[in-house]
């Protein structure tokens, strides 16, 4: 499908930019990417996101649109088909609900994971496994946040089954319990099993080392 | 009573009023012209009801439509907007939509807590914080610009979650004699405010100046009744913590 100049500035290890290129994949847009190195960002992210000079950046026939949640509910307005978000007001609140909580209480949780060191690292995994928790509960029961399809909740916390699995194993932690979480478990083996979804998470072994080496520099700088 | 099918049935808004985010719905239901029950809650002491509608969050708002809860200030409104499609209060431009939305949440998540926090600062604190809040408003204040209101002619999404920058920050303000949000650094925002609060769908739920003012006593007051007063607060609007 014409993209009619869509180009997405975004970063391998960034789980937000994920989030928008599942939408565009789901869409069946097509798109330029181009992949931001942090330490040197671009002129064109720079101009893109004054504000927070952050990815992911969509820019569409020469306009940005930043903050990955709002892109993805423009991508939803611009590209009618393969809805994201449901019909229903109400549906819609509860996709947006989720896809807020996972951004409020996960991601700070599963960052602490990462940044804290000894009881402040025990307390972000305790935190991170109830929130997670509280997420199962927005399952109510079905096999995803959209029902029986992946929609727009799906997309925006999608990455958290990669990211827990990662975190897991690079720091020998539990997050997900097979027994206390069975049905957001089995979410977490659906979707990483999804084509679309599968596709752009970042190679294992270098989220795994990338992320080590991340909490080795930051817990470095908390420690002198 | 209400005829089948209508969507004026049963809308109810448990709230608390100082809350800035509960005055946000309030606004949008009041231009919409939305004919609603209010329930003050008492935060010491929450009915079982909101604890049962926001058993996640257990916050106001929690808007109730037909017997379904929805919460969440910023998803209310969006669900207010979807549902009862008069005077809409985001833009039917999907450009403009997203630019709304974007500073939407930049009022939400950059601009309320850079506030909230000079008002609760000690006076050690007072002036760094005061530094983040007049960074903050500047670019909101760029992002206004020449026009009368964010939404345009008429107030829209961005207008209605400001509200507290529209008329409580500077009501507390001029009480604790903080001089974070002045005319003379920020005329625009100045006149915005002075225009938003003007707005009848606004003036309707506006709080009186003296019971706010009661509200909020000088940080200087005592360790003691300040820290009280604010673990109280603290239970509802998001706690003065480092900015992300």
């Amino acid at each position: 499908m014409a993209g009619e100049g869509v180009k997405l500035l975004g970063y391998w290890a960034s789980p937000f930019a994920l989030r928008v290129r599942s939408a565009l994949k789901l869409k069946g847009i097509e798109y330029e990417y181009q992949e931001e190195d942090l330490g040197n960002k671009s002129p064109l992210l720079l101009q893109g996101n004054p504000v927070y000079k952050k990815v992911p950046v969509l820019l569409h026939n020469g306009k940005s649109i930043s903050e990955s949640l709002v892109i993805l509910e423009y991508i939803d307005e611009v590209w009618k088909h393969n809805p994201l978000l449901p019909e229903d007001p109400y549906e819609r609140a509860r996709s947006r609900f989720w896809a807020k909580f996972v951004d409020e209480k996960c991601v700070p949780a599963l960052v602490g994971v990462i940044t804290k060191v000894g009881e402040e690292l025990e307390k972000s995994a305790r935190e991170a496994r109830e929130h997670l928790k509280t997420l199962e509960s927005g399952l109510d029961g079905k096999r995803c946040f959209g029902g029986t399809k992946i929609g727009f909740a799906d997309v925006a916390i999608a990455w958290i089954a990669y990211w827990v699995r990662m975190e897991q194993e690079a720091f020998k932690i539990q997050l997900i319990d097979q027994q206390n979480m069975p049905l957001l478990a089995a979410w977490i083996d659906y979707v990483l099993e999804d084509p679309v979804m599968k596709e752009f998470m970042p190679p294992y072994d270098k989220l795994v080392k990338h992320t080590r080496d991340l909490r080795e520099k930051l817990t470095a700088v908390v420690s002198n | 009573m209400s005829s089948r099918g209508s969507k004026m049935e049963e809308v109810k808004l448990f709230g608390y009023w100082v809350s800035p985010f509960c005055r946000s719905v309030e606004i949008a239901l009041n231009i919409k012209g939305i004919q609603y029950e209010y329930i003050e809650e008492d935060l010491t002491n929450k009915s079982p009801q909101l604890l049962q509608y926001n058993p996640v969050y257990k916050k106001i708002p929690v808007l109730l439509h037909n017997g379904k809860p929805i919460v969440e200030s910023m998803v209310i409104l969006e669900y207010i907007d979807e549902t009862w499609k008069n005077n809409p209060i985001l833009p039917e431009d999907p450009f403009e939509k997203a630019r709304a939305r974007f500073w939407a949440n930049f009022v939400d998540q950059k601009c309320f807590p850079a506030l909230w926090k000079t008002i609760w600062s000690t006076s050690e604190q007072y002036e760094q914080n005061k530094a983040e809040a007049l960074e903050r408003l500047k670019v909101l204040e760029n992002e206004l610009g020449g026009k009368r209101f964010f939404g345009g002619d008429s107030i829209g999404m961005v207008d209605i979650v400001a509200n507290f920058i529209g008329f409580s920050f500077r009501t507390i303000q001029e009480a604790l004699k903080l001089d974070v949000f002045t005319e003379d650094n920020f005329p625009k925002l100045w006149e915005w405010a002075e225009n938003f609060a003007n707005c009848s769908p606004v003036k309707k739920c506006l709080p009186p100046q003296d019971k706010l003012i009661a509200n909020f006593p000088p940080a200087y007051m005592g360790k003691t009744l300040v820290s009280s007063f604010q673990s109280r607060l603290q239970l509802q609007f998001h706690p003065p913590a480092a900015a992300k």
